[in-house]
């Protein structure tokens, strides 16, 4: 089953990059496709029993937007941080080290790229549960893990 | 002008600004970690923007009847997927610079460090 969601996957993925509609160009993308499902169909649904996987999508895709509004928040209050007179006054770089209840690897790795992809907080290290978290201040260490967390957990994890 | 040359032109302009604000940001921060929220944060949403604006650039008269339009539908598609490429890798690479940095020993900079 995940053999033949990931070819189709591959092959709209192979049309839409490609372009080309004539023979060959299809035939040599069935072929790529076909091997790339037998030999790697277990990456793209990691450990998810079959058909669950379509639920997880539409999980994740409810996450994005959020992430994005994160990011633009964030983005804003960087902004205003690099061009503070006085930003030396305002900043306050510490590590922060928190454990977190995703048991999930997919949604730890997800946390982690989040945290990064949020302006203010990068991380540093991960190791089993521990995430060690550089902040740039107070405020944003405050903040971790926080909401994303619960809506990582929301989109990712199975109870 | 019409409204989606003005759009894209709004797009462009807060992208250019945002990157701009990372370069400042690179100049400004005190030290290697904080430079690289400068440098790795603001480029994820100021890509976006500008990337955003070249693909609605690329369909801005789109016609349905034309097999043209439907293939700048597709390069579009293709430049927003770049978006998706640039949220995953982004990240990845200053976690990885980072934790380079970390590892060789690089001190932070820390604010209470003289009263201690």
């Amino acid at each position: 089953m995940a053999r033949i969601v990931t070819f189709f996957i591959m092959l709209v993925f192979w049309v839409l990059i490609s372009g080309m509609f004539d023979a060959f160009h299809l035939g040599v993308g069935v072929i790529c496709c076909l091997l790339v499902a037998i030999f790697s169909h277990d990456l793209l649904f990691y450990g998810h029993p079959d058909l669950l996987w379509v639920r997880d999508i539409f999980k994740v895709l409810a996450y994005f937007p959020w992430l994005f509004y994160q990011i633009v928040l964030s983005s804003l209050e960087i902004t205003y941080i690099v061009l503070h007179p006085r930003m030396l006054e305002i900043i306050d770089p510490r590590l922060v080290r928190f454990r977190t209840r995703l048991r999930n690897t997919m949604a730890r790795v997800t946390l982690a790229q989040s945290i990064t992809l949020t302006p203010g907080t990068i991380t540093v290290n991960m190791s089993g549960n521990e995430f060690t978290v550089y902040a740039l201040t107070q405020k944003a260490a405050e903040g971790l893990p926080g909401e994303m967390e619960t809506r990582i957990a929301r989109a990712l994890e199975r109870e | 002008m019409s409204i989606v040359s003005w759009v894209v032109a709004v797009l462009l302009f807060l992208g250019v600004f945002f990157f701009a604000i990372g370069a400042i940001g690179i100049l400004r921060f005190p030290d290697f970690y904080s430079r690289l929220h400068a440098a790795g944060k603001c480029d994820a949403l100021a890509s976006t923007l500008a990337l955003v604006a070249i693909a609605l650039f690329n369909v801005r008269d789109f016609d349905w009847t034309l097999f043209q339009s439907w293939d700048n539908l597709r390069v579009s598609l293709k430049i927003l997927l770049i978006i998706l490429f640039v949220y995953v890798a982004t990240p990845a690479a200053t976690h990885a610079i980072t934790k380079a940095a970390f590892i060789v020993g690089i001190e932070p900079w820390e604010k209470r460090k003289r009263n201690r």
